[in-house]
């Protein structure tokens, strides 16, 4: 196990009493496969339907009937495979997982054990947007979703409901490679990215469409693994952070303590701000694995992983480089730009033919700012990319300055309207005509003599000066103009 | 190979199967003259043998991702013991 070590940077390190601690962190993410049927049937996928109706007599598990592989489920783990730079196995085994429980109707879960359809792979993860870890993938395989228990529904029964029984899964496992809570968020929003660009799985975790379970133990740097804790199903980004925190901690007091840590599930509580062990371990896992008889391997041929590797999107670490070159943005805004691929087009949609930097800002810092305000995602924007590009145009063209631009915003953004007609028909247009600014100065200087003087003597009062200006102008005087005349007539130049 | 009592009992109850007390020696005799009786395929020498899958050599038969079944909710639950609004009902399972 402590074949592949990574060392953690000792910032992240932890002060106990006894000295500092290593956190090490591997991810098990279930994604739900992107599929209109189940793994093994042809019943829907969709979510939010009444109890029990997305399910056939297979989800059910009668007795008699047989699963037969949904081939664009199989599609969807290669191209994810191939997103995570992994091996693809040709040849891939099903096996029964067995346990008892009662939104488990066949009683066993096919799953992948010994021989899965994705082995080793790697992911580059941006811990921040300069700094980047490469995180080792031990595996992907599919596997069925069981069904869903409600246990609030009746005093002494829990409801069963099988819609979600039999929708294939992806289980991704990680390398622990992991040394903080940090990482482990950065690693679980890239692998998320990276599942949102393929297509794959659309990362909802509200939804339970991504989970994770957060296997957490602690060592004295340089020492070898520590006992593992395995916090099962935790689902959002912030909690897993929280839960390893929280896990690091709880470990850490024990083992100063004189104690050991056992081997165990266990869940973490948001509300309390703990982890807790989930008892039922008098049955520690037995889930005495076989081949499934039921399926054949699952195999294909290399043309078939070359077809999908032809067709897969340009993925978040090519698209990050290639902005960063194409439009000379900063790593920075390279990276906020392509956390989603809809983000990304949309920029790329206002920087065609454009300066990138300044369509970058405006995406970036107005647009983003004001949906994010409103919580709303890009693909709801009131303002389309062309609205945004056209204002991008105005002050490219110096037809409006930087101050009436976030007005003219606001105007695109409540009401709508080309901004280049908005413009003409408010009167918003800068103004560069010399003349006319020097009209506007001279009136503000023929008012405040005693201002002019103390100018003179302190040329930083310049600024006040630029500021009547531009107040007196509506913000319509062309701050360069002012600048230089204002200089000249109070004989600062 | 043989089991025990205790593996039985175990067995049985990983399965959730009922099995008295009384019945447990006579169905670890069982198992045991099962495992017996497989037991003698240890004699064949399998090495370099790969495992068949499948008498006929064939690939494993794909559907398309199409919806094309479900919909039967009511005879989903039509054999359940119990159930209400097309839900199962089972005994409360709480962890």
């Amino acid at each position: 196990m402590n074949a592949h070590v990574r060392a953690a940077d000792p910032k992240q390190r932890i002060k106990g009493a006894t000295g500092d601690w290593e956190i090490v962190i591997g991810l098990e993410i279930h994604a739900q496969v992107t599929s209109r049927a189940k793994l093994f049937s042809g019943s829907s996928t969709a979510f939010g339907a009444e109890p029990n109706s997305h399910v056939s007599l297979v989800d059910a598990a009668m007795p008699g009937m047989l699963p037969v592989i949904n081939e664009e489920c199989v599609k969807q783990a290669v191209r994810t495979g191939l997103g995570l730079n992994a091996r693809i196995n040709n040849r891939s085994v099903f096996d029964r997982k067995n346990y008892f429980y009662p939104d488990l109707p066949q009683g066993y879960q096919i799953s992948q054990y010994k021989s899965p359809i994705v082995g080793e792979g790697e992911i580059m993860v941006d811990v921040t947007p300069t700094q980047s870890i490469t995180v080792g993938i031990e595996r992907l395989h599919l596997e069925q979703d069981a069904g869903k228990s409600l246990h609030d529904q009746h005093p002494t029964m829990s409801f069963v409901d099988l819609n979600r029984s039999g929708v294939a899964l992806m289980e991704i496992v990680s390398r622990p490679d992991l040394r903080s809570a940090d990482e482990a968020k950065a690693y679980v929003t890239k692998l998320r990215t990276i599942l949102r660009y393929l297509g794959t799985c659309d990362g909802d975790m509200e939804k339970g469409n991504l989970r994770a379970d957060v296997n957490v133990s602690v060592r004295k740097p340089g020492e070898p693994f520590g006992t593992r804790c395995e916090i099962k199903n935790v689902n959002s980004i912030r909690f897993i952070g929280q839960a390893v925190d929280v896990e690091a901690r709880r470990q850490i007091g024990i083992l100063e303590d004189g104690g050991t840590i056992d081997q165990e599930t266990r869940l973490y509580d948001p509300a309390k701000g703990e982890t807790r062990s989930m008892r039922s371990k008098e049955e520690a896992h037995d889930y005495r694995y076989f081949p499934d008889p039921d399926l054949l391997p699952l195999e294909f041929d290399d043309a078939f992983v070359e077809t999908l590797k032809i067709g897969l999107p340009e993925l978040p670490d090519a698209k990050k480089a290639r902005l960063a070159s194409q439009y000379g943005l900063s790593p920075y805004d390279a990276a906020v730009l392509v956390a989603e691929h809809e983000q990304a087009n949309f920029f790329e949609a206002v920087a065609k033919g454009r300066d990138g930097k300044t369509a970058a800002n405006w995406v970036i810092n107005e647009l983003f700012g004001r949906l994010n305000k409103e919580s709303k995602d890009v693909t709801a924007s009131p303002m389309s990319a062309d609205q945004l590009g056209g204002i991008v145009d105005l002050i490219g063209e110096g037809v409006i300055s930087g101050s009436i631009a976030k007005q003219l915003f606001e105007i695109i953004w409540t009401e709508g309207g080309d901004p280049r007609a908005v413009v003409a028909a408010r009167g918003m247009k800068q103004v560069t005509d010399t003349g006319a600014i020097e009209k506007v100065i001279d009136a503000v200087i023929a008012a405040n003599p005693d201002k002019v003087e103390q100018a003179k003597a302190k040329p930083t009062m310049a600024g006040w000066f630029v500021g009547q200006v531009m107040k007196a102008s509506g913000g319509k005087a062309n701050p360069a103009a002012v600048n230089e005349i204002l200089a000249r007539k109070l004989g600062l130049g | 190979m043989s089991v025990d009592a205790a593996t039985v009992k175990r067995v049985a109850h990983l399965a959730r199967i009922a099995l008295p007390e009384g019945d447990v020696a006579k169905m670890q005799a069982e198992i045991n003259a099962m495992l017996g009786f497989v037991e003698q395929l240890n004699e064949v020498n399998v090495d370099g043998v790969e495992p068949m899958t499948s008498v006929m050599p064939m690939a494993m038969k794909k559907r398309a991702d199409v919806v094309n079944d479900g919909e039967i909710a009511a005879q989903i639950v039509k054999n359940a013991p119990q159930s209400e609004d097309d839900y199962f009902m089972v005994p409360k399972v709480v962890e």
